[in-house]
Formats: C-alpha cells, structure tokens, sequence
C-alpha cells in the first residue's frame, strides 16, 4: 500500500462507519435489524467501532419467524448478551397468534413473506425511523438501484422509480410522519468483502456457516435442513449429509450447500471460487419470480 | 458480486477504484460493462444463466450482456437503464466499484450521481458517430464534477475496420475539448465491447494502437494523490460521550477526514467558535493512531475543554476554509418544480445543516454546446447553472476544485423532502 491510501476492505469499513454515525446524528428512533447471519454480525461490530466506548444509540431488532435455526437464536442470544445491547424480539408467532397473517400450511409454506408484516407493525409500534440492515447490492439485481438511506413511505413501500439522489456521502435524512429509513452501511460490500472483514475481524459466526453433518432432504435441486417445521412431501426422503449454509435465513427458505469448508480459510476459498451468487444458490425466496426481490421490497420486505 | 478466483492477491489488501460509465444502451456501455464482468470472471453461473435465458426469450441473436446491469422491471421492459446501478469487480491489483449512469439527457441528474463519488470516468463514444453532441455533454459533466481520470472508450471499432484515421480524428477533437474543461488526466482506447477487444486484454487488431487495454488502465492509473493530503478539515460528525462511570471524562469528537493529515500534538482551530486547542489524542476502536487522514473515520480528542458540537469544525490556525455565508456555486437541479430566485432551501454541507435562500442565477450552461447562456428565469430539472446563495448561518468551505467534500452540497426542499439540487460551490464570496 502506498502511504496514506487504505487498502479496499479499510475503506468499506470507514464509509460504513460515517453511514452509521450520520444515521445516529440525524434520526431520532434508528434501531438495527439482526439477523444472526454473517451480514448482520458485521453490522454490530461496525456499529462498535463507531459508537465505542459509549453503548449503541439504538437498540437492535429480531425479527423471529418462529423457524429459525436453534443454533443461531442462541448466537444471537448469547452475542447481545456480550454487547450489553438492547433486544427487541418482533415476532411472526406473535402476528399470527393475533390475527395479522395466516399461517400457511403445507410442505411448501413459508413464513418468509409474513416476516413484512411482523416487522412494519414493530416499526409502527416502536416508532421507529431508520432501521439499520445488512443487505448489499452485489445480492440481487433489484437492491443494485438501492441507495444507502433508502426511503420507505408510511406504508413502508419502497419506490424504486422515486429514490432520492444520493450524492457525494451527503445523505439526505428527513422524513415526514409515519415514513421511515431503511439505512444499509454495507451497501458496496461484497459476499467476499464480509468473509475478509470477518477473518480479519475473527468474528464469530454461526455454526451453520462451516461444515457439519445433518439430516436434509432434497428439493428443487437443493438441499433443506429435515425439521419439524419443514413439511416434506412423501417422496422426499432424508438423508445424511456434510453441508454448511452461505446465508441464514428462515429454515423453511434456506438451503445449505455440501461442503467440507470448516474454518474460515477453507470459505473464502470456497467462495471465492464459487460460481453462484449466494442468494441464486441457496434462497428459494428469489426464485419465484424474475423480479421477486423487487416486488417484495417494495411491500416493505428487508 | 464477489469475483471469483481472484482472492489470493485480494487478501493482501487491494485498492479500492471507484468509476463511472456514461453513455447510451446505443454506444455499448452496458456490453461493455458486462464484457468487463464476463472477462474478469465475475459473473456467476446462475446470473448468465438467467440472462441467457432473458435473452432466448426476447428473440436477441447473441447473450444480450446489458441484461446484467438493468436490475428493476421498468429498466428490463422497456430496454433502458433509469437509474444509477451499481456493480462490483475484483483483480488482484484493485477492487473496482461500477456506478453505472444512463446516458439520455432527461437523467443527467443521474449522471452527475454517479460522478460524485468517482475516481475515474469511462465515456464511450462510437467510432461510427464520431463526437456528438452527447460525447460534449458526458465530458462536460465529468469535468464539472472534477473526476481526475476520464477514460474515453472509442467502441465499436470493428464496424470501422480498425481504421486508425477515425480513432485520431476523435481523439484530437476529444483532446482540444478536454484542454478547454482542465481536466488533468485524459486517455484514449479504441475497442471493440462486442467482441472484447482491448477491454481485458490487448487485442492484435489495430497494431497502431501501443496503449494499454482498458482493464490495465483501470488497475494502473495513479489515484493516490487525487485527495487533499495538504488541508486539514474535520467536521464534527457525532460526539461521543459514554454515560457510564468508568468513561467519565471521555469525550471525542468522532467523524470522516475530509482533507489533510490529522496529527497527534498539532495545533487546531475550531470553527465557528474559532478556540484554539491541541489534538492530544487521535484514536479509532482498534486503538490510537499517529495520525489520520481522508477518508478515515476516527475520534479526535482535544487538549483543552472547549466547547464543540457537530457541524463543527477543525481545521490548522495557519490553514482555514472560507467561512461564509454569500455562496457562488454551479449547481445541477434535480427537483420536480424549477429552481427560481427568492426560494428558499434546507442545505447540506458536510455535517452541517442550515437554510437557504437564493439570491440569482447567474447563467445556465448548456451542457450540450458549454454556451452560457444568461439572463435565464429558473432553472429546469437535470438544467446545469451557476447561481448565488444566502444561507442563515456561515458554513465552512472550500472550492470544489480543491476539495470535493468541503466544497459540495445539497439543497433539499422543505416541503417534499426531495434533494432538488447537487451543488458544487465556486471561489470566495464577493
């Protein structure tokens, strides 16, 4: 490196940071969305090294479908518990329980799209005005347009034709009643950045994340975890196999690739010379349609 | 996306490089922003396999790349790029970020979005076409956003059978043009998008040429001196003061450098207060550091108790911005309704918010010709123009053309909440 020049992943880091600390500076109610994947874990020690020695000036934000994997609500769990950060658990078992959503039924039922309404009612509740998330352009096509403060309407619709111009590293903050921010620090970051940040960082993840034997069962070309909330058509039959996860979502939606990848070394290589994005690889929540992501973002989705 | 196989030299640290493209699904751009991707092994499977199909589907001859880079419903039906895209790359030298503008007159404001945050620009020209009034327009705004590097991509060259009298011929008349915009750094490529050449590698076709291919340009081309390393400018971003015991006297004053090198023990002047103190510590999460510079965000301790909040600023006693309140500015409008004298603004300068009132407009540039045509009423959505400002308080500031984040701003309306305006502010107030 040439004196006085930050290598790539230095650089990132710093833009994150002034993203954070101008969101803390200009909204009144932000609040960090986590996830408990790689992405979001990056976001809290971003956050640390922004707000460091104080405590975060927002609490953080789970929102829980019920589905999750056991192994990452107790990261989760434990990972907040050391931050001495605040959590707020939104629940989709909540929503369902007082009538907002339908739980659907069925070997092919998701609670990934109800996860929307759990999360605009928490907003609304909370009052929240800019929720901090992990999402990267480099994941989908449609989040390639997403600005960096991105503004929901006070249906916590996103307009993607409407964006406000976001020029230099001014960002516009203002809303009015009811509307709010989805604010994404991490926005020019890519699959491979996180996993440097994360060696570089020796962040801790999941165990999901590295290879491990589990049951799963084949569908559509991949591989789910067998679980008691995942309905199984009969002809689709558990097996073992050594696998690991590249992003963490609902258990209903999320599928694990096989791989012997068991440190971080052995990942970045991995992904390094993978030739699928993670999302096309193991989200069948983008599959459903050419412009599922778009259309769900627009309805208020993370 | 992440680029495959390109980690090891990756993990040494590479340097970031951030480019835009301008010009029109016509000149190429998006093929040859997909050719860079496709050629840089960038692309994943499930992508092309998707544009392979988006392209069966609509009856294209060939893999139409351009589908990569057009990522919402509206932009993927009607052919066209709306919006300012985003794409990432890897080599082993640099980590490459694309802001990927469209080239029509009616998203300039676009262009200039793109260009605000670039450390290169690729304008594409077809060598069919020559110069059109497009191409002035492009190198226009590029230069008016003062991007160090511009790149002009002559493509399509196959379709003039690499005839090097067409290559020079633009070249010259790109070459006086660029002369008369003070733009330090102009290259010249010819290539061929389509059929890659030039672009990732040298191509034997045209053996006139003796420069590099576009990809070499990119890795190579210096931009270590393109930030002001001389100005010291921190603005006070956020105060960090911990409500717990063992931190009881901690209080930093955090934020992005955003000109010079901060160091350890040197003499600053808050502004607009103008108390003098020390730096007696600088530090980040991972520690104290000697010193810092731009872009680094850190936390800045001072020697003595002054009082200092965020919009603030330090800068050295010797080495101060113009601190002012009558600005001369260039600004590119972008709000539904014109820009007209006597409206009033919310403006944004660094950390600092205040309001604003615009006192005239001194002329509107035709971004097309350069002619500065005066005397104008309002200005027009995606209208460049010079004009003058009042704001309410004094904001801290340098010319643009010394220091692209102290001397920029945005207007915001007050009653849309729209940001109307990206502006770039001229000499020191008369």
């Amino acid at each position: 490196m040439p004196h006085y020049q930050l290598d790539h992943l230095t650089a990132l880091e710093h833009e994150a940071i002034h993203v954070l600390r101008e969101m803390a500076a200009e909204r009144e109610r932000p609040c960090l969305l986590f996830s408990g994947g790689k992405d979001s874990i990056v976001l809290l020690r971003l956050a640390e090294k922004a707000f460091r020695p104080a405590r975060f000036p927002f609490p953080v934000m789970h929102v829980d479908t019920g589905h999750n994997f056991p192994e990452v609500i107790e990261f989760r769990d434990r990972r907040v518990r050391e931050l001495q950060e605040r959590l707020v658990v939104a629940s989709v078992e909540d929503s369902i329980r007082r009538g907002r959503v339908v739980d659907p039924k069925g070997p092919r039922a998701s609670r990934n799209r109800l996860q929307t309404t759990t999360l605009l009612d928490a907003i609304e509740e909370q009052r929240f005005d800019a929720l901090i998330g992990g999402a990267r352009r480099d994941e989908e096509r449609a989040r390639a347009k997403e600005r960096i403060f991105s503004h929901r309407d006070e249906f916590g619709q996103w307009d993607p034709k409407n964006q406000r111009p976001e020029l230099w590293s001014l960002y516009n903050t203002r809303l009015k009643q009811g509307e709010h921010f989805r604010v994404f620090p991490i926005s020019n970051w890519t699959e491979l950045d996180v996993w440097q940040y994360v060696k570089r960082e020796r962040l801790e993840l999941p165990s999901i994340y590295y290879s491990h034997e589990r049951s799963v069962f084949a569908r559509d070309g991949m591989l789910y975890a067998a679980a008691e909330c995942v309905e199984r058509l009969p002809s689709e039959t558990p097996f073992r196999e050594v696998v690991r996860f590249r992003t963490v979502g609902d258990m209903t939606c999320t599928g694990a690739v096989r791989s012997r990848a068991a440190t971080i070394e052995d990942v970045i290589a991995e992904v390094a010379a993978s030739r699928q994005t993670e999302r096309g690889a193991t989200r069948a929540d983008d599959r459903a349609t050419e412009a599922a992501m778009e259309d769900r973002k627009k309805e208020g989705y993370f | 996306m992440s680029a495959p196989g390109t980690f090891m030299a990756m993990e040494s640290g590479a340097e970031l490089l951030r480019f835009s493209t301008c010009g029109s699904v016509d000149d190429g751009k998006s093929t040859l922003i997909g050719r860079l991707l496709y050629d840089t092994k960038s692309i994943f499977e499930d992508q092309l396999a998707h544009v392979e199909d988006v392209s069966r589907r609509r009856g294209d001859e060939y893999t139409n790349l351009a589908l990569l880079t057009d990522g919402l419903r509206a932009e993927r039906e009607q052919g066209i790029t709306i919006d300012v895209a985003y794409r990432y790359f890897a080599t082993p030298r640099r980590k490459f970020i694309i802001a990927d503008t469209p080239g029509h007159i009616q998203y300039t404001r676009n262009m200039v979005t793109g260009a605000s945050t670039a450390n290169l620009a690729i304008v594409l020209v077809d060598a069919r076409q020559g110069v059109v009034e497009q191409t002035r327009r492009h190198a226009l705004i590029t230069s008016l956003l003062r991007i160090p590097h511009i790149v002009f991509a002559i493509n399509k060259m196959d379709l003039v059978g690499w005839d090097e009298g067409v290559f020079r011929k633009i070249e010259a008349e790109l070459r006086g043009f660029a002369a008369r915009m003070d733009v330090a750094d102009v290259s010249f490529i010819p290539l061929s998008a389509l059929h890659g050449d030039n672009v990732v590698e040298r191509s034997d076709k045209g053996p006139w040429y003796k420069g590099p291919a576009l990809l070499h340009q990119l890795e190579h081309v210096h931009i270590a001196s393109d930030r002001n390393l001389i100005d010291v400018r921190f603005p006070v971003q956020w105060v960090v003061r911990p409500q717990a015991k063992d931190h009881h006297d901690y209080r930093g004053y955090a934020g992005q450098v955003a000109g010079g090198v901060l160091k350890v023990g040197d003499e600053v002047v808050v502004l607009p207060s103008g108390f003098g103190s020390r730096i007696a510590r600088l530090e980040n999460f991972d520690g104290p550091l000697d010193e810092a510079f731009a872009p680094m965000s850190v936390t800045v301790h001072l020697a003595d108790d002054v009082d200092v909040s965020r919009g603030d600023m330090l800068c050295r006693p010797a080495n101060r911005p113009v601190v002012g309140q009558d600005l001369d500015a260039m600004v590119c409008w972008m709000g539904d309704l014109p820009l007209t004298p006597k409206n009033r603004y919310a403006l944004k300068h660094t950390t600092r918010n205040v309001r604003a009132l615009v006192q005239g407009i001194e002329y509107r540039l035709d971004v097309n010709t350069g002619h500065r045509e005066q005397g104008v009423a309002k200005l027009e959505r995606n209208d460049l123009g010079r004009i003058t400002l009042r704001t309410t308080a004094p904001i801290f500031y340098d010319e643009y053309r010394r220091n692209r984040t102290t001397g920029s701003f945005i207007l915001i309306d007050e009653s849309t909440n729209g940001t109307v305006a990206a502006g770039m502010l001229l000499s020191e107030p008369r």
